[in-house]
């Protein structure tokens, strides 16, 4: 009986040791699968051509700048708007609002999060990038900024929901502290909390301008997808194709081994280096921020 | 906690038992395991053709299953290369690259022309131009020409809408409008040419924006849209895309449409391609706006 | 200096929080709208035969019952390959791991599953499990995919669960003897199983939305039969919802709008649960 125990004991903690490791296992087969099946990209095609500013594919022009700047101006567009919104929210979730009405918006937000993307990709070429066309009198709707819109609405969530953890974190004797000197709610807020909950909040920054960058369905269906250099202002009121629109757009039909495909899974990786980048960023601030919190408590 | 895990559980049974379930339709009926099945992929222009004959023939025939997927000619053809698919619908010839892929994988592709295609140009109703020769289409989308007042038309910029480059049609287009059929013609899309991933993006756009143009197949062409004449040269007749006009050969860019098989068909797949061919089948191509192969004696390949 | 005149203090915190409170609603309102928009455009659609029956005459009448039960099936794939993995992981992270450079790295693989782009987890799925491994384009590689994608979600909320239960109650339970492991099953998973299943929930309902992963990996135009092995490719909402709002000419919008609440009232639904579970069990919490 008691053999039989630690036995079971045993497999069972080696299985829960070995699914610990799993998420490293599974980063590491992806980008390894990217890998394998991106570099061949290099013998097929010129490196120095993939910064061409031509992406026609089925001619062998392979320029990928243009999608790299058409998903950098809708993500920085969506950043533009997740921003404001996101840590307006927060603030307003966890320092302003009454306790009635914290509890009906953290779940609505929650709520927004969950909307498939198609569905708001659906709603965007019906209903918004029309509306874009004629409030703002352009030549079409389907341009970046109908992307940025809702991708910024993707974003908010993410970013509402780690900026309000963080400022929920910041201990309340800080406020108490900063009232105690006299100042308003408000000034306490901007001039107390924030700055303390600073690295909390960069992190829903860039965990939403993450989420933004990878978003497909959306961006495939109101950015117009033209492979066009995104590099003025005036690129956000026109047409972009995204990294992410064109893999999904592409994927389909090319032959196994073409390279095209190589191509496609290159720019998967690009993608992918993108996103780990971030990522890492993310968590190093938040890593350095712990130590300097830890050296000024001790 | 432990009351939700009998109700889950009822939950999932019920959904599993409704779907092997008799369903509603009647085509489900029949014993599937004996069912045989056809895989049918590519072109997004074919794709509600090969779906409305694929809904008859099953009708017809309950012991035939047949799967339709889009993804456009690229799609079809890559499939019939990697061996996953039985019939590839393409809008677009196969290309001498793809022939060579699929030989050496062991597949020898084989053409059969199942309907005829005009590829219509379209405009918003709102929009004043109902003529464009060839040259000037192929002037809009290679981006020499920006206005709508460059064509006869009112002061505004031209917005180029275009299928995605997976797209037989697009292909064609290329070839046969862009490049003028010329081959060594090198001319490309505008680069700020939308590329839709599909017809009905195309439709709904042109429909709400005066300022887009667009091409499609005829039968993705609602009638609410308004469809540009073409004449082939400077001071020709301007044609309207229509079953006789491309029969007669006036209207200047009317296709094949295609569907690959590997080798030649035999058993199921072959009284298959032997229905669509006949005039049954031909007259569902009618009704959804294409024309129908047979009434043209086109060359095979 | 600021400071120096009450009024203007006060009348900056006025207009700051009329500003922010009007953020805060601005962001909210649109989600509002979008809801109930897609209700009123789509209810007109929704009838027992929209819910059961096949779709007919190209797909432009007849019912979505292939594309919801293709979804179920999806979700329930991904369940049962994610939900076991991730709550093993997280129960190594916040039971088993120390401090050490290598739990470091796996909570920084963690994050940056969470950040993958989702159709790039789709060119993975195509990569390793319908070519690489041959399941061909089917549930069985979509699930996969869509397990992957949703590991991170579960893992983290599922730590944070078990982090939340307070040491007390192991301490308490090793001192009576109990081995680590029945500490951990009967005790320490038994309280945090609401918190747990909350994070499962949303993790299962984003893969239920979601579009890209299964594009190259199970998703079919169109099937004249429900799918009945996992090999089979399947139809679902989210596809189907771009395929009938993108490929088919004619479709009704009635239609697009009916598929488009379906696949929002799945998705919700999942949201609704989980929040309730969530808020019962903080109710019912005793610490």
């Amino acid at each position: 009986m008691e053999k039989s125990l630690n036995w079971r004991e045993f497999v069972i903690t080696r299985l829960i040791k070995a699914s610990g490791y799993s998420a490293i296992l599974f980063v590491a087969l992806i980008f390894f699968f990217l890998v394998r099946e991106g570099i061949p990209t290099f013998k097929e095609v010129e490196a120095s051509s993939l910064l061409n500013i031509r992406w026609y594919p089925i001619e062998g022009h392979f320029g990928i700048l243009p999608l790299i700047t058409g998903s950098l101006i809708v993500t920085i567009g969506a950043g533009l708007v997740a921003v404001p919104f996101g840590i307006g929210t927060a603030v307003y979730i966890s320092e302003i609002a009454p306790r009635w009405m914290r509890e009906i918006l953290k779940p609505l937000v929650e709520l927004l999060g969950g909307l498939p993307s198609v569905v708001l990709g659906f709603l965007g070429f019906l209903v918004l990038s029309p509306f874009l066309r004629v409030f703002l009198d352009l030549p079409t709707g389907l341009t970046a900024l109908a992307g940025s819109l809702l991708l910024g609405g993707i974003a908010v969530p993410t970013v509402v929901s780690v900026a309000e953890d963080a400022l929920d974190a910041v201990p309340r004797a800080y406020r108490e502290g900063a009232w105690a000197l006299g100042a308003t709610r408000w000034q306490t807020i901007w001039r107390v909390t924030f700055p303390a909950a600073r690295s909390g909040v960069l992190t829903a920054v860039m965990l939403g301008v993450g989420r933004a960058i990878g978003e497909t369905m959306t961006v495939m269906m109101v950015t117009g997808n033209a492979p066009v250099l995104a590099v003025k202002l005036g690129s956000l009121f026109s047409p972009v194709r995204t990294m992410t629109a064109t893999i999904a757009a592409e994927m389909g039909e090319v032959a196994n081994g073409s390279t095209h495909y190589h191509v496609l899974f290159f720019i998967g990786m690009v993608l992918f280096l993108i996103s780990l980048g971030v990522n890492i960023a993310a968590s190093s601030v938040v890593f350095r921020a712990k130590k300097r919190a830890e050296r000024i408590l001790s | 906690m432990n009351r939700f895990i009998p109700l889950a559980i009822t939950l999932l049974v019920l959904v599993f038992t409704v779907s092997c379930g008799p369903a509603s339709s009647s085509a489900e009926a029949a014993s599937d395991s004996s069912a045989a099945y056809i895989e049918n992929k590519g072109s997004d222009t074919i794709v509600n053709l090969a779906l409305a004959w694929a809904e008859k023939y099953q009708s017809d025939h309950p012991e035939i299953r047949i799967s339709v997927t889009g993804g456009g000619s690229g799609t079809g053809i890559a499939s019939l290369i990697n061996g996953t698919v039985d019939l590839a619908n393409a809008s677009r010839k196969i290309k001498d690259e793809e022939i060579d892929e699929a030989k050496s994988n062991g597949i020898e592709a084989v053409e059969h022309i199942i309907a005829r295609d005009a590829i219509a140009v379209i405009v918003s109703p709102e929009n004043p131009v109902n003529e464009l020769t060839l040259k000037q289409i192929s002037d809009i989308y290679s981006g020499k020409i920006s206005n709508w007042s460059e064509v006869g038309g009112e002061d505004r910029p031209i917005v180029r809408l275009s299928r995605e480059t997976n797209s037989g049609t697009h292909v064609y287009f290329l070839e046969t409008v862009l490049r003028l059929s010329s081959k060594e013609d090198k001319t490309l899309f505008s680069m700020d040419t939308l590329l839709l991933p599909s017809s009905e993006g195309i439709i709904a756009e042109v429909r709400q924006n005066p300022n887009a143009i667009g091409y499609d197949g005829l039968g993705y062409v609602p009638k609410d849209l308004k469809t540009i004449a073409i004449a082939e040269e400077e001071g020709g007749a301007y044609v309207l895309p229509s079953i006789p006009t491309v029969n007669d050969k006036s209207y200047p860019i009317a296709r094949d449409l295609y569907m690959y098989t590997d080798g030649e068909p035999t058993g199921i797949l072959k009284e298959y391609l032997d229905w669509i061919l006949a005039p049954e089948a031909q007259q569902i191509v009618a009704e959804l706006g294409f024309v129908p192969a047979l009434l043209t004696p086109s060359p095979s390949p | 200096m600021k400071g120096a005149l009450p009024i203007n203090r006060h009348v900056a915190q006025r207009v700051g929080f009329t500003a922010i409170t009007l953020m805060a609603f601005a962001t909210v309102l649109p989600i509002v709208a979008v809801v109930i928009y897609i209700l009123i455009q789509g209810l007109p659609a929704i009838s027992l035969e929209f819910l059961t029956g096949f779709p007919h005459d190209g797909m432009r009448a007849g019912g979505i019952l292939p594309a919801i039960i293709g979804t179920i099936y999806l979700t329930v794939g991904t369940a049962i390959f994610s939900v076991p993995l991730g709550i093993a992981a997280a129960i190594y992270l916040s039971e088993y791991a120390s401090d050490t450079p290598l739990t470091r790295t796996i909570r920084i693989a963690i994050i940056n599953l969470a950040g993958i782009p989702s159709v790039v987890y789709g060119l993975f799925g195509l990569g390793l499990f319908v070519l690489f491994l041959n399941f061909g384009t089917s549930i069985l590689a979509a699930s996969l995919t869509l397990s992957i994608m949703t590991l991170p979600v579960i893992i983290s909320t599922a730590e944070e669960s078990l982090r939340s239960v307070p040491q007390a109650f192991r301490t308490v339970s090793i001192s009576l003897g109990a081995t680590r492991w029945q500490t951990i099953r009967r005790i320490v998973l038994k309280e945090a199983l609401p918190g747990i299943l909350t994070g499962v929930i949303l993790g299962l309902e984003r893969a239920a939305g979601e579009t890209a992963p299964i594009l190259f990996t199970g998703a079919a135009f169109f099937l004249p039969r429900l799918p009945h092995t996992p090999f089979d490719a399947t139809m679902a909402l989210p596809y189907h919802l771009f395929v009938i709002s993108t490929q088919v000419p004619e479709m009704p919008i009635q239609i697009q709008y009916g598929t488009a609440l379906v696949l929002l009232v799945f998705v919700l639904t999942m949201n609704l649960i989980a929040t309730v579970i969530r808020s019962r069990a903080r109710a019912k919490r005793q610490w």
